[in-house]
């Protein structure tokens, strides 16, 4: 008896959902699927949307699926159509065309919708977006911005938040005037300290891209821009709204499930019937924060398993926020907000706003419990990998912190330039194994040129590139022996 | 003694001779000028072809060693006394007879290896499937190239190490090194990449800082075993960042979508988390590729020796079919091929699937072509047999072989789950060994048979760009010891064969290798040893045409130019997806352990730890590991440490070394006994190519004192 499993949504987490389940169930089996999708779009890659809106991708590019892969897969999609209500008892959904859809197991992937804050003017009175206005959400945003980008028209970005940014930086990339429009004192700050918020605003503008802190838009006016709440008027042709998201799930309140900022589950992904559950950006479970795409297919995994008959409990998704703007390198995880003072953390923090460096790392019993890394890429590589398997950090926390938690060792020698400070036991001809020593010794037994010291020592004879070494070591043997005759140097030792 | 070695002259030396390296697949030149057994010089014949390393210039040190086999050896009341030829093969094919009879013909196993020369190999096949008649014949190149050619096979319809002449590197401005140390592995190939690394184009790929790494402009050191999902991020980063060659790829290949909709969940921050490497550098990586006029992707063990190692390969060439480097004139992808004979060693028949001329043994064309040129029935060639880790561990099994004959090959040592392979090694019937020096793998046979070295005979060699080379005899070996090929006609003779079937001659058995290989992909029938000798330089394929007897092609040096070796002439992406270690680390073994090689050892170190200068300079097995890891398991540097892992645990002394990732140990593996690294390595194998994952297991590090608790 194959379980029939129902996914309301065919976004990120639902189409991954759909491939989890049949990589471990490929003939379908055990489970038939049924996909309810809203949007017209086979399901893409909303990661890379960024990517689109810079002009780096086409549309086609970020698809998730190749045409074809659900038939071929047995799964059945329903594409532009919507799960309008759902009947616990009967165990069935309704779709926006009324047609009714039973189940065994229901999937809430119904993701999240961009948020527009109340501006007066942003939307018509049919609660549509006004013309000149767009989110950034989904491909059919993209379109709608990339469309009304064009020519270099002035943007305002309203929200200096991870998308936002990233919005804003792939217009200015485009070579749009750009500027964002931002609520708070910083960016970003829910992943940033003040420094930080700082220095990446400082980045920001040197890419371009006016940067407003501590601004409020008033009113959208069509042809203007945006009117700000102390009176300044941001030009604009085009607004694109990253102020946040919403999970979308008004269908589950519908139904009684219990929800609280997002359908609410537990660590096998179940909400409060135990025929639903919710993953992705609609679902809220306490081991993480949604809107990114880690947990959602982190979710989608667990529960595939799940529903394949070998659970494999969810227990939460360290998340690591990578800004993902070109000329910007930006990593935040854990607990930014410790001051220096935090009696119960170590915190190390260092600014170097002229080159657009900032990183903040605080350790607790000798693991990462939080960090920044803004213009510091490989210290957020390594800092990543403390933080996300629970190592012990390295007794040297500034090494980490610049990117230096694996020192690089001194190697051969590559060039002749001062054979005086190569220590004696240096190796100079690797390839057979030869030491500055070896050879010194050999010079002095005679081997006065290239040839007689590769003869005497094999040095050079292997892949040859250790030559002007060689020779450098024994000009500078001759040097010191002419100084020495002279009487004005001691000799080499 | 048997007729074929009477013809030998009488003379200990023939004056200075041309010839090649004994050891890994560049097979420098060299020049051998015996003056009496023990005193051989060596130089490099032509040095600004690339010179010799400590490995190559210390050879000759083997020829003359106490430690040499001069007269085949009989276990007798549990150990080995000296016995005459005649004795030990005699016994060897009265076993045999007695073993085939009672259970079979596949109760009889063979087991070659990547060193022996073309003639060796493929007569070791032929002696398998028409004197034994077992398919159960495989060899250590198995553990070596496999995953690497059956990568190449997918992607190109044809695996040629380098699929372009080596000295057409020189010309590069940008080379990527996926898992390669030549700099330690053969070192002398640096000199191709000089330009390369003056223009900091040198990309290195490997956990660890290899004294390659510290040449590169830009070293990527990737969590062990997450090579495949940095391969992904790279070319990713390729075509967001628009470096994508859109001609090459609609031209030239097909399957670039499927291949894609994989690499773009990849992007360069998810895999930044999965492998360490920063996002920033995998951008960097694929810039510099993409803007050098002539850039390179090579692989080698280090990202191949994995249980996913033909997907990972396939990750590195779809990058590489990204940016339209194969098949062009300057640029492509290659794989750096290990032992002395790897490229030819799998070409020639003693691979469990194949016959010669690169040939598949499942393939009824080349099963008439090859069972025609031996002169038997396509009927009675056996069909595929087992990969090597599958039958070494299947020895003394109920279904598996109960007799081992071993040449060219040290599995006690060199084989995943050594302990393992030691167990079913001591549970045969019959264990004969073929080698220069009693190896320890020969230590547990019940027959041992001293064999040449490589300046006693003549042979080809196919190098790792599909050159074939001649090496040739400089001196006589010693009394009492015969070539491997005389040792398989003797055993051929005394199992019933006809003695022409089995020519002891190794220009004789060339003669017939070109008659089997005609046709084939690796087509040697227009290369004639008096085309070698006169210094011509022939990649394969070189075929005869219809004038067999003059060949005149000019052999391939650069395949794929015009066409990719697939029915419809494109090269293939392949849609591979990153899985991860099979044995990723957890609470009780917390490291990675990865494994490889060191400067002045080779393979086993069966022959280099019996040279005085290289033992000398590395004697014994040693972890590298980073002093807060080493400092965390209360050990220092120099101190005694045992590497635990599931399957056993490796003696080694602690190295502590800066620049090792805190998370990783290194062992290298050619030390013997306890000292073996193989003891706690994973025999978990790629479905494909049936390679062990060598490169990565868990293990956990402790004072070597402390017994462990369990």
């Amino acid at each position: 008896m194959r379980t029939r499993v129902v996914i309301a949504g065919y976004g990120m987490a639902g189409a991954r959902l759909a491939e989890e389940i049949r990589r471990r169930d490929p003939a379908g089996e055990r489970v038939a699927i049924v996909a309810i999708g809203d949007e017209p779009h086979p399901p893409y890659n909303r990661v890379l949307l960024s990517n689109v809106l810079a002009g780096a991708m086409s549309a086609e590019s970020v698809r998730l699926q190749e045409e074809g892969w659900a038939v071929a897969h047995g799964v059945e999609v329903r594409r532009g159509r919507e799960v309008v209500s759902i009947d616990r008892d009967g165990r069935r959904v309704t779709l926006d065309d009324g047609t009714l859809i039973g189940y065994d197991v229901l999937v809430l992937a119904t993701g999240a919708r961009a948020w527009v804050p109340p501006v007066e003017g942003l939307t018509g009175d049919d609660g549509e977006l006004a013309p000149g206005v767009a989110t950034f959400r989904t491909l059919d945003d993209c379109a709608a911005i990339a469309a009304g980008a064009r020519g270099g028209v002035r943007v305002a970005v309203l929200g200096g938040g991870l998308l936002g940014l990233e919005a804003a930086r792939g217009l200015a990339a485009r070579g749009n005037a750009v500027t964002v429009v931002h609520p708070r004192a910083h960016l970003m700050e829910r992943q940033l300290d003040d420094g930080a918020g700082q220095v990446l605003a400082q980045v920001l503008r040197g890419l371009g891209v006016r940067v407003l802190l501590n601004s409020r838009a008033a009113r959208y006016l069509p042809g203007d821009g945006l009117k700000l709440d102390d009176g300044r008027l941001v030009e604009a042709d085009l607004v694109v709204v990253a102020a946040g998201v919403r999970p979308q799930t008004a269908q589950a309140w519908v139904a009684g499930l219990d929800v609280e900022g997002g359908v609410l589950v537990d660590d096998d992904l179940r909400t409060s019937d135990p025929f639903i559950h919710a993953i992705g950006d609609c679902a809220r479970h306490p081991g993480t924060v949604p809107g990114l795409v880690q947990p959602a297919w982190e979710q989608a995994a667990a529960l595939a398993a799940l529903l394949t008959g070998s659970r494999s409990p969810y227990r939460g998704t360290k998340v690591v926020t990578r800004l993902k703007a070109s000329g910007v390198d930006l990593a935040a995880l854990g607990d930014v907000h410790a001051a220096p003072d935090d009696p119960r953390a170590e915190v190390l923090w260092l600014s170097e706003p002229s080159r657009g460096r900032y990183a903040k790392l605080v350790v607790r019993d000798e693991r990462v419990a939080g960090a920044i890394a803004l213009g510091v890429p490989d210290a957020a590589a390594a800092i990543t990998q403390f933080y996300d398997r629970g190592l012990p950090v390295p007794p040297d926390r500034l090494a980490l912190l610049l990117g230096r938690a694996m020192p690089y060792g001194e190697g051969a020698a590559s060039d002749g330039g001062n054979p005086a400070g190569l220590s004696g036991t240096s190796v100079v001809c690797r390839c057979n194994a030869v030491s500055k020593d070896t050879l010194v010794a050999a010079w002095r037994s005679g081997a006065r040129d290239l040839t007689a010291l590769a003869s005497a020592t094999r040095a050079t004879t292997g892949c040859g590139t250790c030559t002007d070494t060689v020779c450098g070591i024994a000009r500078w043997l001759a040097q010191s022996e002419k100084a020495q005759a002279a009487g004005t140097a001691h000799a080499p030792s | 003694m048997s007729a074929a070695t009477s013809t030998r002259p009488a003379d200990a030396t023939v004056g200075a001779v041309d010839t090649h390296c004994p050891y890994c697949a560049l097979q420098c030149g060299m020049t051998l000028s015996p003056a009496g057994r023990a005193s051989v010089r060596v130089r490099p014949r032509d040095p600004s072809a690339g010179g010799l390393c400590q490995k190559g210039w210390a050879a000759a040190a083997l020829l003359g060693s106490p430690a040499r086999l001069t007269t085949p050896l009989v276990r007798d009341g549990g150990a080995l006394r000296p016995a005459s030829w005649d004795e030990a093969v005699g016994l060897v094919a009265r076993r045999i007879k007695e073993i085939t009879a009672d259970r079979g013909p596949d109760a009889v196993a063979v087991f070659g290896g990547g060193g022996l020369t073309n003639e060796k190999a493929y007569l070791l096949g032929k002696f398998a499937r028409v004197a034994l008649g077992t398919s159960q014949v495989d060899y250590n190149g198995r553990f070596c190239m496999s995953s690497a050619a059956a990568a190449a096979h997918r992607a190109f319809g044809l695996d040629r190490g380098l699929p372009f002449p080596l000295t057409d590197l020189e010309g590069a401005d940008a080379v990527l090194l996926a898992g390669a140390n030549p700099a330690e592995t053969m070192p002398p190939f640096l000199s191709h990449l000089r330009r390369a690394m003056d223009a900091g184009g040198l990309i290195v790929v490997d956990p660890r800082r290899t004294p390659t790494a510290e040449r590169a402009a830009l070293h990527l050191a990737p969590v062990p075993g997450t090579d495949l999902a940095l391969a992904l991020g790279i070319f990713h980063a390729a075509v967001a960042d628009g470096r994508l060659d859109h001609g090459f790829v609609g031209d030239r290949t097909t399957g670039f979508d499927e291949a894609w909709r994989v690499a773009a969940a990849w992007w360069p921050e998810r895999v930044e988390r999965v492998t360490g490497v920063a996002a920033a550098d995998q951008r960097r990586a694929a810039a510099i590729l993409a803007e050098a006029a002539s850039a390179y992707v090579l692989t080698a063990r280090g990202t191949e020796q994995h249980s996913t190692g033909v997907d990972t390969v396939g990750a590195w060439i779809n990058l590489a079919l990204a940016l339209g480097l194969p098949g062009r004139r300057g640029s492509g992808w290659g794989c750096l091929t290990g032992q002395g004979n790897g490229q030819g060693g799998r070409e020639h028949g003693q691979k469990a699937d194949q016959l010669p001329g690169y040939r598949r043994i499942d393939d009824p064309t080349a099963r008439a072509h090859v069972a025609g040129v031996w002169g038997v029935e396509p009927s009675a060639l056996p069909g595929p047999g087992r990969s090597a880790f599958e039958l070494l561990d299947a020895l003394g099994t109920p279904d598996g072989p109960s007799a081992l004959l071993v040449f060219a090959s040290n599995p006690v040592v060199s084989a995943p789950h050594s302990a393992r392979v030691a167990d079913r090694l001591a549970a045969l019937d019959l264990l004969v060994v073929a080698d220069i020096v009693l190896s320890e793998t020969a230590r547990a046979a019940d027959v041992v048979l001293p064999i040449t070295q490589w300046a006693e005979e003549d042979g080809t060699l196919t190098n790792l760009e599909g050159r074939v080379l001649l090496r040739r005899r400089a001196l006589a070996p010693p009394p009492g010891v015969r070539t491997d090929l005389e040792v398989l006609h003797d055993l051929a003779v005394r199992l019933g064969q006809p003695p022409e079937r089995f020519p002891a001659d190794p220009e004789t058995v060339f003669t017939e290798l070109r008659a089997a290989s005609e046709g084939g992909p690796a087509d040697y029938s227009g290369v004639t040893w008096d085309r070698l000798r006169a210094g011509e330089r022939l990649h394969w394929p070189v075929p005869a045409g219809p004038a067999f007897r003059r060949p005149g092609h000019q052999g391939t040096p650069r395949l794929f130019l015009d066409r990719f070796a697939h029915p419809d002439g494109r090269a293939r992406f392949a849609a591979v997806d990153h899985k991860g270690p099979a044995e990723p680390p957890d609470e009780e073994f917390p490291l990675y352990a990865i494994t490889g090689r060191v400067l002045q050892h080779y393979q086993s170190g069966a022959q280099t730890r019996r040279v005085e200068e290289l033992r000398a300079a590395v004697p014994e097995a040693y972890v590298e590991v980073h002093p807060d890891t080493a400092e965390r398991a209360g050990l220092r540097d120099g101190a005694a440490a045992a590497v635990v892992g599931r399957r056993g645990r490796v003696l080694a002394t602690v190295r502590c070394v800066p620049s090792m990732r805190p998370d990783v140990v290194f062992l290298p593996f050619h030390f013997p006994g306890a000292q073996r690294a193989n003891l706690v390595t994973n025999p978990a194998l790629d479905p494909v190519s049936r390679m062990p994952e060598f490169k990565v297991c868990a293990v956990r590090l402790s004072p070597a004192g402390e017994r462990e608790a369990q």
